[in-house]
């Protein structure tokens, strides 16, 4: 794991990466202590510009809310939307992809058609149908999220598949008995897992653009302090308080940016192609 | 003769962390006109490192750390890049091991040709086009202008090798340095190729840096010899002084480990049957719909029989179907007609789960140390997963993951390590403990030795011979190297295009091969014909 962990360590832009994702971490951990009360409360006189409070360091909305408890307590809403939507995609993606790549023919044919039945609808117009049928509460928004975000995974899974089904070492498994379960889970899956991994942290940081994206259009949960929101709330007055939308805005850049970070560090540690150079 | 290329000293050094230092140390050769050199070693002796030398191709992290290779009068290591790039392809040419991946796989032969003559001359298009299929023509490609419109893909191994000669020689350079040239070819193609660069190495006086890990090639082709071990020259000189008299321990080791020829004397055998290969045939379908649909004959009508305790050998080139016959034994393929019994039971037409309980008995030991083991798995979970597979307690197969360990000459304690952490010979004894664990009666072994040195492979074969004894195993052994075969097998069928075209005990198939095609491969053997001077 220390070996691991140097090999990550060797790239400086991972390590900025990792080191603004903590720094998101932490203040989604630590939101509930610094800002105790409820986020959406009025907090003071609406529209007052950061730094002329020191107890409203980042100002207020329009409406008077403290921005500062709504980026912090925002921060847990984008992360766990994002970790949870990509947990479903990357896991739906992989057992289809898994299954195609595995069993090749027949259930290939169908399991790829239907992924790219998903692909050629754009996923923003498929998440506004699924938000619009289903609702909007936090729960429906990440599932929606999920469910839209699972055919890249399921591709890069079943391309895995594909050249590690033939390798030597699962006829090996085939030949001392191994069941088909076995070799999917135990044999290929480890084996396969690293580029998938990678491409969570592209996954994870789009289900974060896409929440703000539904928040924007309002269509997100309205009940939640989520960065989205705020920047849809500050639409409203953008030319005269610029800063009600710039403030969550960096935050979401910042968050992207370090998912994204990660997600090329990680790369470049698992890769053993690039190691050495 | 005189001296045309000189390597003085030459020092390479590996990046930090590699299991040695130096990759080359202190090594001098000298390369002279119009000769052939061989440089012979064991895998790590940096005999390819020498090549990249010359060429100053060497992989990144890799650097010379002292010494000089002097090339017409000037040091290359130390000349500026576009200059050394002037002399590579024009004044020093090379020729790699696997002509697959040597070509662009998106050009035509023709035009790549051409492209040395672009790069390095003014000539016209038209004069580019004779010469190319001129050169063609000299490297014996039957209808070079097709063949110089043809894609890599479209021809054979041994017409690409032929493809990649020609380039390297087109600008009739004063060196060539061949890396293994024949060793991804098939005997009767390698034994082409070989003649093929000796004809026209004559032919043009073209001084020759021939690398390989063959003894037999050495014996076919050298003018003089130089031996490596470990990044060292051990020992230069005449190929007959070297062969027949070698001074060098190392060298005397590695001369005793290439087997002979010759099947020893026939063992007796019993005469009951392990197993019998009944008319088996398979047919290759590839996907697609109407014309494009093809379908290939991979094995066509095999009968065969493995007398119980003895070794069966299934010799052939490539494409003869002989790792076909291997998947249909232990079931990783289905036959399309036939039987194939093993103890009254016909393995052909069980059900998938019948199978699985019926090819416990009958076991396969793969051809890669590398790939035939799963990366991420300990190499004694590797072992266990078998017998666990068919319902041992977990605790009971690691103990007998270890006791096999034993068995199979691996430190016991070894099986909380990675495949990784192994040699390629202690990898193939690793695959051979996962196959003996199910308690298998046959063992199907496809190329076991293949990709392991020639002191390993003597090793893996003693180790074979031993288990074959004490465990009472028959053995199905498949390999295109027939002095492997000799060495091991009782019997052997010799198989072309999915048929077996003789079968016989090994001394009589050896001694007195009855089929041409057996005839033919044995002829092709590399090995010292005459005394060369």
């Amino acid at each position: 794991m220390t070996g691991f962990f140097r090999l990550y360590a060797r790239s400086p832009s991972a390590l900025v990466g990792l080191v603004l994702l903590l720094l998101v971490i932490a203040m989604a951990l630590t939101a509930g202590l610094f800002f105790p009360k409820n986020p959406l409360a009025l907090a003071g006189p609406p529209l007052l510009w950061p730094f002329q409070d020191a107890h409203l360091w980042l100002g207020t909305d329009n409406s008077g809310r403290d921005i500062a408890a709504q980026i912090f307590h925002g921060a847990r809403i984008s992360l766990l939307i994002g970790l949870a939507a990509m947990a479903l995609a990357i896991t739906i993606g992989i057992i289809l992809g898994a299954l195609a790549g595995f069993y090749g023919g027949i259930a290939d044919d169908i399991l790829m058609r239907i992924t790219e039945a998903f692909q050629t609808l754009p996923n923003f117009l498929l998440l506004l149908m699924l938000v619009a049928v289903f609702g909007s509460t936090l729960t429906t928004v990440t599932i929606a999220i999920g469910l839209v975000s699972w055919q890249a995974p399921a591709r890069l899974t079943r391309a895995e598949f594909l050249s590690l089904r033939t390798r030597e070492f699962i006829q090996a498994g085939r030949t001392i008995g191994l069941g088909d379960a076995t070799l999917i889970f135990r044999e290929i899956l480890p084996n396969a897992l690293p580029p998938v991994i990678v491409y969570a942290s592209v996954v994870m940081a789009v289900a974060i653009l896409l929440e703000s994206a539904l928040a924007f259009l309002n269509l997100s949960d309205p009940n939640v302090a989520s960065w989205g929101n705020l920047i849809g709330l500050g639409r409203a007055v953008l030319r005269t308080a610029w800063y009600v939308s710039a403030i969550p805005g960096i935050a979401i850049l910042i968050t992207v940016l370090a998912v994204s970070l990660v997600g090329q560090g990680l790369n470049d540690a698992l890769n053993p192609r690039l190691r050495g150079r | 003769m005189s001296t045309t290329l000189a390597i003085e000293n030459l020092s390479v050094a590996l990046p930090q962390g590699a299991d040695r230092a130096l990759a080359l140390e202190g090594v001098s050769l000298t390369l002279r006109q119009e000769e052939i050199l061989c440089v012979v070693g064991e895998s790590g002796s940096g005999k390819s490192m020498t090549a990249n030398a010359i060429m100053r191709l060497l992989p990144i992290g890799v650097g010379v750390a002292g010494g000089a290779i002097r090339f017409e009068g000037r040091d290359l290591l130390a000349l500026p890049e576009a200059e050394m790039r002037h002399l590579r392809g024009s004044r020093i040419a090379m020729v790699f091991q696997e002509p697959m991946t040597a070509l662009n796989p998106l050009r035509s032969i023709g035009d790549q040709i051409g492209e040395t003559f672009r790069t390095h001359t003014s000539l016209g298009r038209a004069e580019i086009e004779r010469r190319v299929l001129g050169h063609l023509e000299e490297v014996r490609l039957p209808d070079p202008r097709s063949a110089a419109r043809a894609y890599p893909h479209e021809l054979s191994g041994g017409q690409r090798q032929r493809a990649m000669i020609a380039m390297a020689l087109a600008l009739e350079p004063t060196v060539l340095i061949a890396d293994e040239p024949t060793t991804a070819l098939d005997v009767t193609t390698q034994a082409q190729i070989l003649h093929l660069i000796r004809d026209l190495q004559r032919k043009k006086g073209t001084a020759v840096l021939f690398i390989t890990h063959d003894f037999g090639v050495v014996g076919e082709i050298a003018d003089r010899v130089a031996v490596m071990q470990n990044g060292r020259l051990v020992e230069e000189g005449r190929a007959a002084d070297v062969l027949d008299r070698p001074s060098h321990a190392y060298t005397r080791m590695l001369l005793a480990a290439v087997p002979p020829l010759a099947a020893p004397p026939a063992r007796p055998v019993s005469a009951e049957t392990a197993l019998n290969i009944d008319g088996v045939s398979k047919t290759y379908q590839t996907r697609g719909s109407g014309l494009r649909k093809r379908s290939t004959l991979a094995l066509d009508n095999v009968t065969l029989s493995l007398p119980k305790g003895s070794t069966l050998g299934i010799v052939g080139e490539s494409g003869s179907g002989k790792s076909t016959l291997a998947k249909c034994l232990v079931r990783l393929l289905t036959p399309d007609t036939g039987a194939i019994r093993m103890n009254d039971v016909d393995l052909a037409h069980l059900s998938r789960r019948e199978a699985k309980q019926a090819t416990a008995r009958i076991q396969m030991v793969f051809q890669d140390p590398y790939g035939s083991l799963n990366p991420r798995r300990r190499a004694g979970e590797l072992v266990a997963q078998g017998p666990i597979a068919h319902g041992i307690a977990p605790e009971d197969a690691r103990a007998r993951a270890k006791s096999l360990f034993a068995l199979v000459g691996l430190d016991p304690t070894a099986t909380e390590r990675f495949p990784h952490e192994f040699s390629g010979g202690q990898r193939q004894r690793i695959g051979l403990a996962r196959a003996l664990a199910l308690e298998p009666q046959i063992l199907v072994a496809d190329e076991p030795v293949s990709s392991l040195d020639v002191s390993v492979q003597a090793q893996v074969l003693e180790l074979l011979k031993q288990l074959r004894a004490r465990l009472g195993l028959s053995m199905v052994f498949i390999t295109h190297d027939l002095r492997v075969a000799a060495q091991i097998c009782d019997r052997v069928a010799v198989m072309k295009d999915g048929r077996v075209v003789e079968e016989g005990l090994a001394a009589d198939v050896f001694s007195a091969p009855r089929h041409a095609y057996t005839q033919a491969l044995i002829e092709a053997i590399p090995r010292r014909r005459q005394p060369l001077f």
